[in-house]
């Protein structure tokens, strides 16, 4: 990772000591393009396709105006970046629709890309923009796959057709078409069994089910994780089956998702969606843009608010807003603003997602993600009175509170200062007569109280 | 079918690709030049084998050929073959012992295997004659306890769960408490995936891992990282990080037929220095193997260059 993050500062050292040569050699050229490979490799992005990207890319940066820029460095990743955004921005990023209103995706892709999940989560979505939509497992292998589709589509009140005893996949198909149409539903979601590419057997049924519900829109699910061999299975499949597009999954974790370039380069179908979560309302709209930035590490601030969003409780939220305002602000609020945080992950991984802040340089930083743990000890060691009324606490009630939390009085100490610092930082702002809804109370100026 | 054959079944398409590649560098000339080396590295980097452990490779392959002078295909082959044993080390395998409580904890990211590994290994050590429980500690996902349950069902097994929704750990505790109360010899924790950004999540298998400890302090516990070969470079952090919050003892490294090529295996060796216990080499219960380093090396070149 750390070998991939500095990208930017990395190509900086290299053009730093092109300045003052009245021209750029070849070799400096080349040393460029091989940070440039190596990120990318680490990014899993095909090697085939980084060998033609870079061939681009290198054409690119030898105009002198790249070069003999202020920050060459900066330059170069903006010409790699611009280069794969191009790439990465192919065909229609939305979902046809058929026109005899009668709209089938069926999804495909290996063992454990999250093909399920991905079918709940695009139920739901299609659901919510008025669609009437059905779901149906053709998964006769996996134990128990049909009644995980069965189970999460309870979950979002989308009707599901399963036959759990029946082997054969093609008749489930037909049966489910015939359902759907009775239900007089709009869209039906077909999802499959998980195999080898390379198994024929399986290719075989998954071509006659499709023969059976015609589905507008061929979709491969494809996971994030994935490495070099991504290219093969996104070309195998669009061969034999014919691929509209493919679904991105888990980009919730830190894979940099490279595969994303390499099938858009290699078969020129779409990215249509993306998932971020395990819950079934997080699949969202696929974005170029933000794909490269992944790609190329260069931080991301989007998710970097979407991660503070999501485990930002809205409601606990408003509520310490609405105390701040009151100048009601005690140490529960401060323990829950804590609880809040520590939900957020840790501080460092945090920081990580702020662009120019590289996980090398976060090595030496010492983020002490502890202290915020010992705060929450001690504010729980307190009673519910003292929490509301920190004025109570002498000598000996910190005493038994720093037992209680396993620390020491000292610490007891320096956290009643920090709330104290606190509510008078909050006085001075004139206790908070924002608007609602102006950012995250309390991540703003007022600021964290630690 | 011997482990050896069973390894050269599942890497086939490795094998044909290094072959091919090879093939395609003009190695009926029988040596390798400069920049027949360098598309060597290419090949090793298509595999997923990744920067670090490929030039670990590359440079000694380069340095030995530097003072042997012998270029010819099958020393080159030699050496690339020693070099990826030594990243993989020695073979170790999973063990139990016997007279006492073995537990088996599977951990990993969503979507790698760990239910049907789960599965495929309580169905070996029922057939060794062991007495094997299982856990369904996956109380997240949709319908993985009754997935569990099939196998459970299917090996004749018992199985501890409950309802869908509880806490892990406590599925944990109580199937701890039955596996020691009914003397059985392997305990078998399937837990749900989790991708290891998510810090709330390996705090609850960290969890997992204080209950077993105090309340099985006499077991042999064994924590499995169950990674999927597809995987890419992300693989290496994945380990990493799952060992950092709960101590690998292993790796069981799935799917490592097919649609992989399986190089991700030396990516992981290289960057953590863990073990590879266990290889899944097709989608048969028998397919699930130890994973022996010589056989996986071997049976990525041909015999026959």
């Amino acid at each position: 990772m750390a070998l991939f993050e500095g990208l930017s500062s990395r190509l900086q050292q290299i053009t730093a000591k092109m300045r003052g040569k009245t021209r750029v050699t070849e070799q400096d050229i080349k040393d460029m393009m091989r940070e440039i490979r190596l990120a990318l490799l680490e990014a899993d992005v095909n090697y085939q396709v980084i060998k033609q990207l870079i061939a681009v890319i290198s054409e690119k940066c030898s105009g002198t105006e790249v070069l003999e820029s202020l920050t060459p460095g900066q330059q170069v990743v903006k010409v790699v970046h611009d280069s794969m955004v191009d790439i990465l921005n192919i065909g229609e990023q939305k979902l046809a629709v058929s026109p005899s209103g009668f709209t089938v995706l069926m999804l495909y892709g290996l063992q454990g890309s999250g093909k399920t999940t991905t079918a709940a989560k695009l139920a739901r979505f299609l659901k919510n923009k008025g669609k009437k939509v059905m779901l149906t497992s053709v998964d006769t292998h996996r134990p128990a796959a049909m009644l995980q589709l069965d189970v999460l589509a309870k979950s979002i009140d989308v009707p599901c057709y399963i036959e759990t005893a029946n082997k054969d996949a093609v008749e489930i198909a037909r049966h489910a078409v015939d359902r759907a149409r009775y239900l007089l539903c709009d869209t039906l979601i077909v999802d499959t069994a998980g195999r080898m590419t390379i198994d024929q057997a399986l290719m075989t049924e998954l071509k006659q089910v499709a023969a059976v519900v015609k589905p507008t829109q061929k979709l491969l699910i494809v996971d994030a994780m994935i490495g070099q061999e991504a290219v093969n299975i996104a070309e195998t499949f669009d061969r034999e089956i014919g691929l509209d597009g493919y679904i991105m999954t888990k980009l919730d974790g830190d894979a940099r998702g490279g595969a994303a370039l390499s099938i858009a380069y290699n078969t020129r179908k779409p990215i249509k969606f993306i998932t971020i979560g395990e819950k079934t309302d997080a699949l969202e709209a696929y974005d170029p843009e933000r794909m490269a930035n992944r790609i190329l590490g260069m931080g991301d601030v989007v998710s970097l608010i979407e991660k503070a969003t999501a485990n930002y409780d809205e409601k606990v939220a408003q509520k310490t807003l609405d105390r701040l305002k009151k100048n009601q602000f005690t140490l529960s609020d401060m323990l829950s603003q804590f609880e809040q945080v520590s939900k957020m992950g840790s501080v460092k991984d945090l920081l990580g997602m702020i662009p120019g802040v590289s996980s090398a340089k976060l090595k030496d930083a010492k983020v002490d993600d502890s202290i915020i743990h010992k705060n929450m000890a001690i504010i729980r060691s307190m009673t519910p009175k003292e929490r509301d009324n920190p004025q109570l606490l002498n000598a000996s009630r910190r005493k038994r509170i720093a037992q209680g939390s396993g620390t020491s009085v000292q610490a007891v100490n320096q956290l009643i200062n920090q709330y104290q610092q606190t509510l008078k930082m909050m006085k001075q702002f004139g206790g908070f007569k924002g608007k609602k809804g102006r950012g995250f109370p309390g991540m703003g100026r007022g600021g964290f109280p630690f | 079918m011997g482990l050896l054959d069973k390894f050269k079944q599942g890497l086939s398409k490795t094998r044909d690709f290094l072959s091919n590649g090879i093939k395609q560098l003009g190695l009926a000339m029988g040596y390798f030049d400069e920049n027949m080396i360098d598309e060597l590295e290419v090949l090793l980097l298509q595999a997923d084998a990744g920067s670090a452990a490929t030039d670990h490779i590359m440079s000694n392959l380069r340095q030995d050929l530097k003072q042997t002078r012998d270029s010819s295909q099958t020393h080159v082959r030699d050496v690339l073959q020693q070099q990826m044993l030594e990243i993989l080390g020695p073979r170790r395998t999973l063990l139990l012992r016997p007279d006492q409580l073995n537990i088996v904890l599977l951990i990993g990211v969503n979507g790698s295997g760990k239910t049907t590994t789960a599965g495929k290994l309580c169905l070996r050590y029922q057939s060794e004659g062991l007495r094997v429980l299982l856990a369904a500690a996956d109380t997240f996902r949709a319908a993985a306890i009754e997935q569990l349950d099939i196998w459970a069902t299917r090996t004749g097994t018992d199985i501890i769960r409950q309802q869908s929704g509880a806490d892990p750990a406590a599925v944990v505790f109580d199937a701890v408490k039955a596996a020691q109360s009914r003397g059985t010899q392997v305990l078998i924790i399937d837990t749900a995936g989790r991708l290891h950004n998510k810090q709330n999540l390996m705090d609850e298998l960290a969890k997992i891992r204080r209950i077993i400890a105090k309340e099985a302090a006499e077991a042999n516990c064994q924590t499995i990282l169950v990674a999927d070969a597809t995987s890419g470079q992300n693989a290496v952090i994945q380990a990493e990080t799952f060992n950092k919050a709960a101590q690998i003892d292993g790796i069981a490294l799935t799917k490592l037929d097919g649609n992989s090529k399986g190089g991700v295996a030396l990516a992981i060796a290289q960057a953590t220095r863990l073990p590879i216990f266990l290889a899944g080499l097709g989608e048969q219960a028998e397919d699930l193997v130890d994973f022996d380093p010589q056989a996986f090396v071997s049976s990525l070149f041909p015999e026959q260059l």
